[in-house]
Protein backbone atom coordinates (compact mmCIF):
# COMPACT_ATOMS: atom_id res chain seq x y z
CA UNK A 1 0.00 0.00 0.00
CA UNK A 2 1.06 3.67 -0.87
CA UNK A 3 0.11 6.91 0.53
CA UNK A 4 -3.32 8.06 -1.06
CA UNK A 5 -5.24 11.93 -0.84
CA UNK A 6 -8.47 11.74 1.56
CA UNK A 7 -12.13 12.47 0.14
CA UNK A 8 -14.02 12.10 3.21
CA UNK A 9 -17.97 11.84 3.52
CA UNK A 10 -20.55 12.60 6.38
CA UNK A 11 -22.37 10.20 8.92
CA UNK A 12 -25.04 8.00 7.39
CA UNK A 13 -23.85 8.17 3.52
CA UNK A 14 -26.27 6.44 2.26
CA UNK A 15 -25.20 4.37 -1.48
CA UNK A 16 -27.92 6.29 -3.33
CA UNK A 17 -24.93 9.02 -2.78
CA UNK A 18 -22.20 6.56 -4.01
CA UNK A 19 -24.06 5.60 -6.65
CA UNK A 20 -27.61 7.02 -7.65
CA UNK A 21 -30.34 4.52 -8.81
CA UNK A 22 -31.01 5.59 -12.47
CA UNK A 23 -27.52 4.31 -13.24
CA UNK A 24 -27.34 0.73 -11.68
CA UNK A 25 -28.68 -0.73 -14.82
CA UNK A 26 -25.99 0.53 -17.18
CA UNK A 27 -24.03 -2.40 -18.60
CA UNK A 28 -21.10 -2.16 -16.66
CA UNK A 29 -19.17 -1.17 -13.19
CA UNK A 30 -17.24 1.18 -15.82
CA UNK A 31 -20.06 3.18 -17.30
CA UNK A 32 -21.34 3.79 -13.81
CA UNK A 33 -17.96 4.70 -11.76
CA UNK A 34 -17.89 8.12 -13.81
CA UNK A 35 -20.71 9.26 -11.77
CA UNK A 36 -20.09 7.92 -8.11
CA UNK A 37 -20.66 10.39 -5.84
CA UNK A 38 -22.43 12.50 -8.49
CA UNK A 39 -25.17 14.27 -5.88
CA UNK A 40 -22.32 15.61 -3.08
CA UNK A 41 -18.87 15.98 -5.43
CA UNK A 42 -19.75 15.76 -9.14
CA UNK A 43 -16.11 15.90 -9.97
CA UNK A 44 -15.01 12.93 -7.33
CA UNK A 45 -14.19 10.80 -10.60
CA UNK A 46 -12.29 13.10 -12.24
CA UNK A 47 -10.24 14.22 -8.91
CA UNK A 48 -10.03 10.72 -7.29
CA UNK A 49 -6.59 9.07 -8.50
CA UNK A 50 -5.63 5.29 -8.34
CA UNK A 51 -4.22 4.76 -4.39
CA UNK A 52 -7.08 7.40 -3.42
CA UNK A 53 -9.09 6.86 0.14
CA UNK A 54 -12.33 7.43 0.86
CA UNK A 55 -13.11 7.93 4.12
CA UNK A 56 -16.36 8.51 6.15
CA UNK A 57 -18.02 8.47 9.65
CA UNK A 58 -20.53 6.36 11.15
CA UNK A 59 -22.81 3.97 9.46
CA UNK A 60 -21.24 4.25 6.31
CA UNK A 61 -22.82 2.73 3.25
CA UNK A 62 -25.76 2.77 5.08
CA UNK A 63 -29.31 1.87 2.85
CA UNK A 64 -29.86 -0.14 -0.36
CA UNK A 65 -27.64 -3.29 -0.65
CA UNK A 66 -26.24 -2.18 -4.35
CA UNK A 67 -22.72 -3.69 -4.66
CA UNK A 68 -22.42 -1.25 -7.41
CA UNK A 69 -21.70 1.23 -4.68
CA UNK A 70 -18.41 -0.34 -3.63
CA UNK A 71 -18.09 -1.53 -7.44
CA UNK A 72 -17.89 1.82 -8.81
CA UNK A 73 -15.13 2.81 -5.72
CA UNK A 74 -13.10 0.11 -6.55
CA UNK A 75 -13.46 0.79 -10.51
CA UNK A 76 -11.94 4.13 -9.70
CA UNK A 77 -9.09 2.42 -7.72
CA UNK A 78 -9.87 3.66 -4.40
CA UNK A 79 -7.33 2.12 -2.01
CA UNK A 80 -9.59 1.43 1.13
CA UNK A 81 -12.59 3.26 2.74
CA UNK A 82 -12.26 4.24 6.19
CA UNK A 83 -14.96 4.86 8.78
CA UNK A 84 -15.92 4.88 12.21
CA UNK A 85 -18.30 1.95 11.33
CA UNK A 86 -19.84 0.59 8.59
CA UNK A 87 -23.87 -0.45 7.45
CA UNK A 88 -23.45 -4.52 7.50
CA UNK A 89 -24.71 -4.89 3.50
CA UNK A 90 -21.79 -2.56 2.14
CA UNK A 91 -19.13 -3.95 4.41
CA UNK A 92 -19.55 -7.24 3.28
CA UNK A 93 -20.07 -6.56 -0.23
CA UNK A 94 -16.90 -4.88 -1.00
CA UNK A 95 -15.46 -7.77 1.20
CA UNK A 96 -16.50 -10.00 -0.96
CA UNK A 97 -15.09 -8.06 -4.10
CA UNK A 98 -11.82 -6.87 -2.74
CA UNK A 99 -12.09 -3.75 -1.66
CA UNK A 100 -10.24 -3.36 1.93
CA UNK A 101 -12.64 -1.94 4.53
CA UNK A 102 -11.36 -0.45 7.59
CA UNK A 103 -12.90 0.80 10.92
CA UNK A 104 -10.96 3.40 12.58
CA UNK A 105 -12.84 5.60 15.50
CA UNK A 106 -10.27 8.11 15.66
CA UNK A 107 -9.01 9.35 12.26
CA UNK A 108 -11.79 10.55 10.48
CA UNK A 109 -12.77 13.37 12.91
CA UNK A 110 -8.94 14.34 12.31
CA UNK A 111 -8.61 14.44 8.48
CA UNK A 112 -9.77 16.68 5.95
CA UNK A 113 -10.32 16.17 2.47
CA UNK A 114 -7.18 16.51 0.49
CA UNK A 115 -5.19 15.34 3.47
CA UNK A 116 -2.88 12.57 2.76
CA UNK A 117 -2.91 9.16 4.69
CA UNK A 118 -0.90 5.98 4.63
CA UNK A 119 -2.21 2.36 5.46
CA UNK A 120 -1.10 -0.56 6.91
CA UNK A 121 -3.25 -3.48 6.48
CA UNK A 122 -0.71 -6.01 8.13
CA UNK A 123 0.08 -3.27 10.97
CA UNK A 124 -3.66 -2.14 11.07
CA UNK A 125 -2.70 1.50 11.57
CA UNK A 126 -3.79 4.18 9.06
CA UNK A 127 -1.26 7.56 9.18
CA UNK A 128 -1.63 11.13 8.51
CA UNK A 129 -1.09 14.53 9.20
CA UNK A 130 2.22 12.74 11.33
CA UNK A 131 -0.87 10.93 13.84
CA UNK A 132 -0.80 7.12 13.60
CA UNK A 133 -4.01 5.62 14.45
CA UNK A 134 -4.93 2.09 14.92
CA UNK A 135 -7.86 0.19 12.94
CA UNK A 136 -9.88 -2.87 13.88
CA UNK A 137 -8.31 -6.03 12.24
CA UNK A 138 -10.33 -7.62 10.11
CA UNK A 139 -11.74 -11.09 11.28
CA UNK A 140 -9.40 -14.01 10.06
CA UNK A 141 -12.36 -15.60 7.63
CA UNK A 142 -13.08 -11.97 6.00
CA UNK A 143 -9.18 -11.38 5.89
CA UNK A 144 -8.95 -14.46 3.85
CA UNK A 145 -11.54 -13.40 1.34
CA UNK A 146 -10.07 -10.25 0.47
CA UNK A 147 -6.33 -11.35 0.24
CA UNK A 148 -7.73 -13.86 -1.84
CA UNK A 149 -8.57 -11.11 -4.13
CA UNK A 150 -12.77 -11.55 -2.83
CA UNK A 151 -15.52 -14.55 -2.91
CA UNK A 152 -15.51 -15.42 -6.06
CA UNK A 153 -11.91 -15.56 -6.93
CA UNK A 154 -11.81 -17.85 -2.87
CA UNK A 155 -14.28 -19.65 -4.60
CA UNK A 156 -12.79 -20.54 -7.75
CA UNK A 157 -9.28 -21.49 -5.67
CA UNK A 158 -10.86 -23.47 -3.51
CA UNK A 159 -12.12 -25.69 -6.53
CA UNK A 160 -8.97 -25.53 -8.55
CA UNK B 1 -27.58 -21.01 27.19
CA UNK B 2 -30.94 -20.73 25.29
CA UNK B 3 -30.89 -19.45 21.75
CA UNK B 4 -33.34 -16.64 20.27
CA UNK B 5 -35.46 -17.50 17.21
CA UNK B 6 -32.84 -15.75 14.83
CA UNK B 7 -29.96 -17.99 16.30
CA UNK B 8 -32.09 -21.15 15.71
CA UNK B 9 -32.88 -20.25 12.51
CA UNK B 10 -28.89 -19.78 11.75
CA UNK B 11 -27.81 -23.45 13.46
CA UNK B 12 -30.51 -25.71 11.74
CA UNK B 13 -29.13 -24.26 8.41
CA UNK B 14 -25.67 -24.45 9.89
CA UNK B 15 -26.39 -28.10 11.04
CA UNK B 16 -25.17 -27.22 14.68
CA UNK B 17 -26.75 -27.79 17.87
CA UNK B 18 -25.82 -24.44 19.29
CA UNK B 19 -24.59 -20.85 17.71
CA UNK B 20 -23.99 -17.51 19.19
CA UNK B 21 -23.55 -14.23 18.43
CA UNK B 22 -20.14 -13.59 17.03
CA UNK B 23 -19.60 -17.00 15.44
CA UNK B 24 -18.83 -17.55 11.88
CA UNK B 25 -20.74 -20.39 10.40
CA UNK B 26 -21.30 -22.36 6.87
CA UNK B 27 -24.84 -22.32 6.02
CA UNK B 28 -27.60 -24.10 3.73
CA UNK B 29 -29.65 -21.43 2.06
CA UNK B 30 -33.22 -22.01 2.13
CA UNK B 31 -34.12 -19.70 -0.96
CA UNK B 32 -32.42 -16.58 -2.62
CA UNK B 33 -33.87 -13.77 -4.52
CA UNK B 34 -32.60 -11.38 -6.87
CA UNK B 35 -34.42 -8.35 -8.61
CA UNK B 36 -33.58 -6.70 -11.89
CA UNK B 37 -31.49 -3.98 -8.87
CA UNK B 38 -28.42 -6.15 -9.33
CA UNK B 39 -29.15 -9.57 -11.73
CA UNK B 40 -27.77 -8.62 -15.05
CA UNK B 41 -24.24 -8.05 -12.82
CA UNK B 42 -25.01 -11.24 -10.95
CA UNK B 43 -25.50 -13.14 -14.62
CA UNK B 44 -22.30 -11.00 -16.37
CA UNK B 45 -20.39 -12.24 -13.18
CA UNK B 46 -22.22 -16.10 -13.88
CA UNK B 47 -20.48 -16.18 -17.31
CA UNK B 48 -16.85 -14.13 -17.16
CA UNK B 49 -16.10 -15.17 -13.50
CA UNK B 50 -16.70 -18.34 -12.64
CA UNK B 51 -14.46 -21.39 -13.05
CA UNK B 52 -17.47 -23.98 -12.54
CA UNK B 53 -20.40 -22.22 -13.85
CA UNK B 54 -23.41 -23.79 -12.41
CA UNK B 55 -27.23 -22.86 -10.19
CA UNK B 56 -26.92 -25.79 -6.86
CA UNK B 57 -30.41 -26.21 -6.52
CA UNK B 58 -32.62 -23.59 -9.69
CA UNK B 59 -35.72 -23.87 -7.03
CA UNK B 60 -34.17 -22.08 -4.23
CA UNK B 61 -33.97 -19.15 -6.12
CA UNK B 62 -36.70 -16.62 -7.84
CA UNK B 63 -35.91 -13.82 -10.15
CA UNK B 64 -38.21 -10.70 -9.42
CA UNK B 65 -38.67 -7.84 -11.92
CA UNK B 66 -39.97 -5.30 -10.13
CA UNK B 67 -37.51 -2.26 -10.22
CA UNK B 68 -37.82 -1.00 -13.93
CA UNK B 69 -41.29 -1.76 -14.97
CA UNK B 70 -42.12 -2.04 -18.02
CA UNK B 71 -38.68 -1.12 -19.11
CA UNK B 72 -38.05 2.28 -19.95
CA UNK B 73 -34.85 2.17 -21.82
CA UNK B 74 -33.41 0.02 -24.17
CA UNK B 75 -30.40 -0.11 -21.73
CA UNK B 76 -32.93 -1.78 -19.02
CA UNK B 77 -34.61 -3.97 -21.58
CA UNK B 78 -30.89 -5.04 -22.54
CA UNK B 79 -30.43 -5.77 -18.77
CA UNK B 80 -33.89 -7.31 -17.75
CA UNK B 81 -33.31 -9.64 -21.00
CA UNK B 82 -30.33 -11.12 -19.72
CA UNK B 83 -32.30 -11.73 -16.51
CA UNK B 84 -34.94 -13.07 -18.46
CA UNK B 85 -32.63 -15.99 -20.35
CA UNK B 86 -31.20 -16.71 -17.75
CA UNK B 87 -33.94 -17.67 -15.86
CA UNK B 88 -35.64 -19.55 -18.45
CA UNK B 89 -32.38 -21.38 -19.23
CA UNK B 90 -31.85 -22.83 -15.32
CA UNK B 91 -35.14 -23.40 -14.59
CA UNK B 92 -35.78 -20.36 -11.98
CA UNK B 93 -38.77 -19.01 -10.86
CA UNK B 94 -39.48 -15.56 -12.72
CA UNK B 95 -41.84 -12.71 -11.90
CA UNK B 96 -41.93 -9.86 -13.98
CA UNK B 97 -45.14 -7.44 -13.35
CA UNK B 98 -46.25 -9.10 -10.42
CA UNK B 99 -45.33 -6.89 -7.58
CA UNK B 100 -42.52 -5.43 -5.72
CA UNK B 101 -40.05 -8.59 -4.98
CA UNK B 102 -40.94 -9.02 -1.25
CA UNK B 103 -44.52 -8.80 -1.90
CA UNK B 104 -44.19 -11.56 -4.57
CA UNK B 105 -41.85 -13.45 -2.03
CA UNK B 106 -44.40 -13.17 0.92
CA UNK B 107 -47.16 -14.09 -1.01
CA UNK B 108 -45.77 -17.26 -2.55
CA UNK B 109 -42.54 -18.55 -1.03
CA UNK B 110 -41.48 -17.61 2.36
CA UNK B 111 -41.96 -20.14 5.03
CA UNK B 112 -41.41 -19.90 8.85
CA UNK B 113 -38.01 -21.24 10.09
CA UNK B 114 -36.01 -20.18 6.56
CA UNK B 115 -32.91 -18.74 6.17
CA UNK B 116 -33.07 -16.26 3.19
CA UNK B 117 -31.06 -13.86 1.12
CA UNK B 118 -31.96 -11.75 -1.37
CA UNK B 119 -30.40 -8.94 -2.94
CA UNK B 120 -31.99 -6.31 -2.13
CA UNK B 121 -31.85 -4.86 1.68
CA UNK B 122 -35.52 -4.93 2.08
CA UNK B 123 -35.50 -8.46 2.37
CA UNK B 124 -35.80 -8.24 6.05
CA UNK B 125 -39.05 -8.02 5.75
CA UNK B 126 -39.87 -12.11 5.59
CA UNK B 127 -39.19 -11.64 9.27
CA UNK B 128 -43.22 -11.07 9.48
CA UNK B 129 -43.51 -15.06 8.92
CA UNK B 130 -40.47 -16.29 11.20
CA UNK B 131 -38.13 -16.20 8.73
CA UNK B 132 -34.84 -15.24 8.86
CA UNK B 133 -34.38 -13.11 5.23
CA UNK B 134 -31.31 -11.16 4.63
CA UNK B 135 -30.35 -8.54 1.73
CA UNK B 136 -27.08 -9.03 0.38
CA UNK B 137 -25.38 -7.86 -2.68
CA UNK B 138 -24.71 -9.92 -5.93
CA UNK B 139 -21.45 -11.67 -5.39
CA UNK B 140 -22.76 -12.70 -2.87
CA UNK B 141 -26.06 -14.06 -4.29
CA UNK B 142 -24.11 -16.33 -7.24
CA UNK B 143 -21.99 -17.60 -4.36
CA UNK B 144 -25.04 -18.84 -2.44
CA UNK B 145 -26.57 -19.97 -6.52
CA UNK B 146 -23.75 -21.43 -7.51
CA UNK B 147 -23.02 -23.28 -3.86
CA UNK B 148 -26.20 -23.38 -2.38
CA UNK B 149 -24.86 -22.40 1.02
CA UNK B 150 -22.89 -19.41 1.99
CA UNK B 151 -21.33 -17.73 5.50
CA UNK B 152 -23.03 -15.50 8.10
CA UNK B 153 -21.76 -14.04 11.01
CA UNK B 154 -24.44 -14.99 13.37
CA UNK B 155 -25.65 -11.34 14.86
CA UNK B 156 -26.61 -10.02 18.88
CA UNK B 157 -30.32 -9.59 18.86
CA UNK B 158 -32.29 -6.66 20.71
CA UNK B 159 -35.32 -7.22 22.03
CA UNK B 160 -38.45 -4.77 21.27
CA UNK B 161 -41.35 -5.56 23.46
CA UNK B 162 -44.30 -4.02 22.10
CA UNK B 163 -47.30 -3.38 24.64
CA UNK B 164 -50.98 -2.04 24.22
CA UNK B 165 -52.51 -1.26 20.81
CA UNK B 166 -52.03 1.22 17.96
CA UNK B 167 -54.52 4.18 18.30
CA UNK B 168 -57.02 5.11 15.31
CA UNK B 169 -55.33 6.59 12.82
CA UNK B 170 -52.25 5.59 13.78
CA UNK B 171 -50.41 2.69 11.92
CA UNK B 172 -47.98 0.44 11.76
CA UNK B 173 -45.70 2.86 10.07
CA UNK B 174 -45.86 5.76 12.33
CA UNK B 175 -44.70 3.20 15.17
CA UNK B 176 -42.19 1.72 12.79
CA UNK B 177 -40.67 5.11 11.79
CA UNK B 178 -40.84 6.07 15.42
CA UNK B 179 -38.63 3.37 16.84
CA UNK B 180 -36.13 4.28 13.72
CA UNK B 181 -36.18 7.83 15.30
CA UNK B 182 -35.81 6.64 18.49
CA UNK B 183 -32.60 4.12 18.08
CA UNK B 184 -31.22 5.61 15.23
CA UNK B 185 -30.01 5.07 12.02
CA UNK B 186 -26.92 2.71 13.06
CA UNK B 187 -29.28 1.68 16.01
CA UNK B 188 -29.24 -1.92 15.17
CA UNK B 189 -26.30 -2.43 12.81
CA UNK B 190 -25.15 -6.01 12.45
CA UNK B 191 -28.13 -6.85 14.83
CA UNK B 192 -31.35 -9.11 14.99
CA UNK B 193 -34.66 -6.63 15.63
CA UNK B 194 -37.34 -9.15 17.61
CA UNK B 195 -40.64 -8.13 17.79
CA UNK B 196 -42.77 -9.75 20.45
CA UNK B 197 -45.56 -8.37 23.29
CA UNK B 198 -48.85 -8.45 23.93
CA UNK B 199 -48.85 -5.14 21.76
CA UNK B 200 -47.15 -8.00 18.64
CA UNK B 201 -50.21 -9.98 18.85
CA UNK B 202 -52.36 -7.07 17.57
CA UNK B 203 -50.55 -6.82 14.39
CA UNK B 204 -51.66 -8.77 11.14
CA UNK B 205 -48.76 -10.43 9.32
CA UNK B 206 -48.67 -7.21 6.36
CA UNK B 207 -48.70 -5.00 9.52
CA UNK B 208 -45.66 -6.74 11.02
CA UNK B 209 -44.26 -6.30 7.55
CA UNK B 210 -44.20 -3.48 7.82
CA UNK B 211 -42.31 -3.03 11.26
CA UNK B 212 -39.80 -5.41 9.30
CA UNK B 213 -39.53 -4.33 6.29
CA UNK B 214 -38.15 -1.09 7.51
CA UNK B 215 -35.40 -2.65 10.00
CA UNK B 216 -32.32 -2.23 7.79
CA UNK B 217 -33.41 1.80 7.99
CA UNK B 218 -31.80 0.73 11.69
CA UNK B 219 -28.90 -0.89 10.23
CA UNK B 220 -30.63 -4.26 11.44
CA UNK B 221 -29.39 -7.38 9.46
CA UNK B 222 -33.09 -8.58 10.22
CA UNK B 223 -36.28 -8.32 12.14
CA UNK B 224 -38.02 -11.03 13.27
CA UNK B 225 -41.60 -12.29 14.85
CA UNK B 226 -42.30 -15.25 16.52
CA UNK B 227 -44.76 -17.35 13.84
CA UNK B 228 -47.99 -17.44 16.08
CA UNK B 229 -51.08 -18.64 15.27
CA UNK B 230 -51.63 -15.36 13.36
CA UNK B 231 -48.54 -16.17 11.00
CA UNK B 232 -49.60 -19.95 10.74
CA UNK B 233 -53.11 -19.29 9.94
CA UNK B 234 -51.64 -16.70 7.28
CA UNK B 235 -49.76 -19.48 5.83
CA UNK B 236 -52.39 -22.02 6.04
CA UNK B 237 -54.30 -19.85 4.25
CA UNK B 238 -51.99 -19.59 1.63
CA UNK B 239 -51.37 -23.60 1.04
CA UNK B 240 -47.94 -23.63 2.79
CA UNK B 241 -46.26 -25.21 5.59
CA UNK B 242 -43.07 -24.02 7.59
CA UNK B 243 -40.25 -25.14 7.28
CA UNK B 244 -39.66 -24.81 11.85
CA UNK B 245 -41.37 -22.67 14.06
CA UNK B 246 -39.29 -21.51 16.48
CA UNK B 247 -39.74 -19.62 19.87
CA UNK B 248 -37.20 -17.61 22.01
CA UNK B 249 -35.96 -19.20 24.90
CA UNK B 250 -36.30 -17.88 28.31
CA UNK B 251 -32.45 -17.64 28.69
CA UNK B 252 -31.74 -16.23 25.57
CA UNK B 253 -29.38 -13.70 25.02
CA UNK B 254 -30.50 -9.96 24.25
CA UNK B 255 -28.12 -7.29 24.19
CA UNK B 256 -31.00 -4.97 24.62
CA UNK B 257 -34.43 -4.58 25.41
CA UNK B 258 -36.39 -1.90 24.32
CA UNK B 259 -40.11 -1.33 25.56
CA UNK B 260 -42.66 0.75 22.82
CA UNK B 261 -46.36 1.49 24.13
CA UNK B 262 -48.70 1.01 21.10
CA UNK B 263 -50.43 3.35 22.91
CA UNK B 264 -48.76 6.35 22.68
CA UNK B 265 -47.91 6.55 19.17
CA UNK B 266 -48.78 9.53 16.68
CA UNK B 267 -48.84 10.18 13.37
CA UNK B 268 -45.28 11.02 12.29
CA UNK B 269 -42.93 11.86 9.64
CA UNK B 270 -39.64 11.45 8.41
CA UNK B 271 -37.81 14.58 7.29
CA UNK B 272 -35.40 15.02 4.05
CA UNK B 273 -33.03 13.16 3.75
CA UNK B 274 -32.47 10.69 6.55
CA UNK B 275 -34.84 8.17 7.37
CA UNK B 276 -34.30 8.80 11.79
CA UNK B 277 -35.40 12.46 11.33
CA UNK B 278 -38.36 11.35 12.77
CA UNK B 279 -41.00 14.15 14.43
CA UNK B 280 -44.55 14.09 15.15
CA UNK B 281 -46.41 15.02 11.73
CA UNK B 282 -48.06 18.09 12.91
CA UNK B 283 -44.75 19.55 12.73
CA UNK B 284 -44.02 19.49 9.25
CA UNK B 285 -47.79 20.13 8.56
CA UNK B 286 -47.89 23.22 6.17
CA UNK B 287 -45.09 22.20 3.75
CA UNK B 288 -46.12 22.58 0.20
CA UNK B 289 -45.59 19.43 -1.89
CA UNK B 290 -45.44 18.88 -5.74
CA UNK B 291 -45.80 15.19 -5.55
CA UNK B 292 -47.79 12.24 -3.16
CA UNK B 293 -46.94 8.57 -3.09
CA UNK B 294 -48.84 5.55 -2.07
CA UNK B 295 -47.32 2.06 -2.70
CA UNK B 296 -43.52 0.58 -2.15
CA UNK B 297 -42.62 -2.88 -0.36
CA UNK B 298 -43.35 -0.97 3.26
CA UNK B 299 -46.77 0.44 2.58
CA UNK B 300 -48.56 -0.86 -0.77
CA UNK B 301 -50.42 -3.46 0.42
CA UNK B 302 -54.69 -3.79 0.57
CA UNK B 303 -54.58 -2.43 3.93
CA UNK B 304 -52.88 0.81 2.85
CA UNK B 305 -54.91 1.09 -0.06
CA UNK B 306 -58.11 0.71 1.97
CA UNK B 307 -56.63 3.62 4.32
CA UNK B 308 -55.38 5.53 1.21
CA UNK B 309 -58.89 5.33 -0.52
CA UNK B 310 -60.72 6.23 2.33
CA UNK B 311 -59.01 9.52 3.02
CA UNK B 312 -59.51 10.71 -0.81
CA UNK B 313 -63.59 9.37 -1.22
CA UNK B 314 -65.49 12.60 -2.58
CA UNK B 315 -62.71 14.60 -2.65
CA UNK B 316 -60.57 15.87 -5.38
CA UNK B 317 -56.61 15.71 -5.01
CA UNK B 318 -54.99 19.25 -4.88
CA UNK B 319 -54.50 20.49 -8.68
CA UNK B 320 -50.69 21.22 -8.26
CA UNK B 321 -50.05 17.35 -6.87
CA UNK B 322 -49.55 14.40 -9.00
CA UNK B 323 -50.95 11.41 -6.59
CA UNK B 324 -49.22 7.97 -7.78
CA UNK B 325 -51.18 5.17 -6.43
CA UNK B 326 -49.06 1.69 -7.02
CA UNK B 327 -50.22 -1.66 -5.66
CA UNK B 328 -47.32 -3.54 -4.02
CA UNK B 329 -48.73 -6.44 -6.36
CA UNK B 330 -50.79 -8.02 -8.37
CA UNK B 331 -53.22 -9.57 -5.97
CA UNK B 332 -53.06 -6.15 -4.15
CA UNK B 333 -54.47 -4.55 -7.41
CA UNK B 334 -56.93 -7.48 -8.08
CA UNK B 335 -58.33 -7.23 -4.68
CA UNK B 336 -58.36 -3.41 -4.53
CA UNK B 337 -60.55 -3.66 -8.23
CA UNK B 338 -62.56 -5.68 -6.44
CA UNK B 339 -63.31 -3.11 -3.34
CA UNK B 340 -63.86 -0.32 -5.34
CA UNK B 341 -60.99 1.57 -4.19
CA UNK B 342 -59.05 1.58 -7.96
CA UNK B 343 -62.35 3.54 -8.83
CA UNK B 344 -61.79 5.53 -5.81
CA UNK B 345 -58.45 6.99 -6.47
CA UNK B 346 -58.88 7.48 -10.36
CA UNK B 347 -61.85 9.51 -9.49
CA UNK B 348 -60.16 11.33 -6.99
CA UNK B 349 -57.58 12.24 -9.79
CA UNK B 350 -55.13 10.15 -8.76
CA UNK B 351 -52.49 8.55 -11.24
CA UNK B 352 -52.74 4.63 -10.79
CA UNK B 353 -49.66 2.99 -11.95
CA UNK B 354 -48.82 -1.12 -12.44
CA UNK B 355 -47.42 -2.78 -9.21
CA UNK B 356 -43.79 -2.01 -9.58
CA UNK B 357 -41.13 0.15 -7.12
CA UNK B 358 -42.08 3.20 -8.92
CA UNK B 359 -40.48 6.43 -7.49
CA UNK B 360 -39.23 4.56 -4.54
CA UNK B 361 -36.18 3.95 -6.16
CA UNK B 362 -36.35 6.73 -8.29
CA UNK B 363 -35.59 6.11 -11.28
CA UNK B 364 -38.71 4.85 -13.49
CA UNK B 365 -41.78 6.45 -12.76
CA UNK B 366 -42.89 9.43 -11.13
CA UNK B 367 -39.28 10.78 -10.54
CA UNK B 368 -39.46 14.08 -8.74
CA UNK B 369 -37.08 17.30 -10.39
CA UNK B 370 -35.17 20.41 -9.28
CA UNK B 371 -36.68 21.63 -5.72
CA UNK B 372 -39.36 19.63 -6.05
CA UNK B 373 -41.10 18.09 -2.84
CA UNK B 374 -42.32 14.40 -2.23
CA UNK B 375 -44.43 12.86 0.46
CA UNK B 376 -44.06 9.04 0.14
CA UNK B 377 -44.84 5.80 1.72
CA UNK B 378 -42.00 4.43 0.15
CA UNK B 379 -39.06 3.58 2.10
CA UNK B 380 -36.51 5.99 1.77
CA UNK B 381 -36.09 9.95 1.94
CA UNK B 382 -32.31 9.76 1.45
CA UNK B 383 -30.90 12.81 -0.97
CA UNK B 384 -32.02 12.51 -4.43
CA UNK B 385 -33.52 9.30 -3.75
CA UNK B 386 -36.81 9.97 -5.64
CA UNK B 387 -34.97 12.16 -8.37
CA UNK B 388 -33.19 15.16 -8.72
CA UNK B 389 -30.25 16.18 -5.71
CA UNK B 390 -31.91 19.10 -4.86
CA UNK B 391 -35.52 17.02 -3.95
CA UNK B 392 -36.77 16.69 -1.05
CA UNK B 393 -38.88 13.32 0.45
CA UNK B 394 -41.06 13.23 3.54
CA UNK B 395 -42.29 9.83 4.78
CA UNK B 396 -45.28 9.14 6.26
CA UNK B 397 -48.29 6.74 6.41
CA UNK B 398 -50.72 5.90 3.39
CA UNK B 399 -53.24 8.17 5.78
CA UNK B 400 -50.93 11.19 6.06
CA UNK B 401 -49.40 10.70 2.29
CA UNK B 402 -53.21 10.65 0.54
CA UNK B 403 -54.60 14.06 2.95
CA UNK B 404 -51.64 15.66 2.05
CA UNK B 405 -52.44 14.96 -1.67
CA UNK B 406 -56.19 16.41 -0.73
CA UNK B 407 -54.51 19.44 0.85
CA UNK B 408 -51.69 20.43 -1.41
CA UNK B 409 -49.27 20.02 1.42
CA UNK B 410 -48.45 18.11 4.33
CA UNK B 411 -50.90 17.12 6.46
CA UNK B 412 -52.45 14.23 8.57
CA UNK B 413 -55.82 12.76 7.90
CA UNK B 414 -58.04 14.05 10.61
CA UNK B 415 -56.79 17.72 9.59
CA UNK B 416 -58.96 17.58 6.36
Amino acid sequence: MSVGKIFKFHNDLDTDQIIASQYLLLPTIDEMKVHAFESLDPEFPVKVKPGDFVVGGENFGCGSSREQAPGVLKALGVQAVVAKSFARIFYRNAINIGLPVIVCRQLPDAVETGDEMDLSLTDGTATAGGETFSCTKLPPYMKKILSQGGLIASLNREEV
Amino acid sequence: MGMTIAEKIIALAAGADQVKAGDIHTVNLDRMMSNDGTTHLTVDMYHSKLNTPRVADPKKVVFIVDHNVPSDSPKTAAAQKKMRDFAKEHGIDFWEGEGVCHQVMMERYVCPGELIFGADSHTCTYGALGAFGTGVGCTDLLYGMVTGSSWVLVPETIKFNLTGSLPQGVYPRDLMLTIIGQIGAGGASYQVMEFCGDGAKTLSVEDRMVLCNLAVEAGAKTAIFEPDEIALKWLTDRGRRPKAVFKSDEDARYVKEYTFDLDKIVPVAARPDFVDDVVPAVQVCGVRIDEAFLGSCNNGRIDDLRVGAAVVKGRRISDHVRFLVVPASRQVYLQALEEGLIDTFMESGAIVMNPNCSVCWGSCQGVIGENEVLISTGTRNFKGRAGHPSSKVYLGSAATVAASAVKGEICTADML
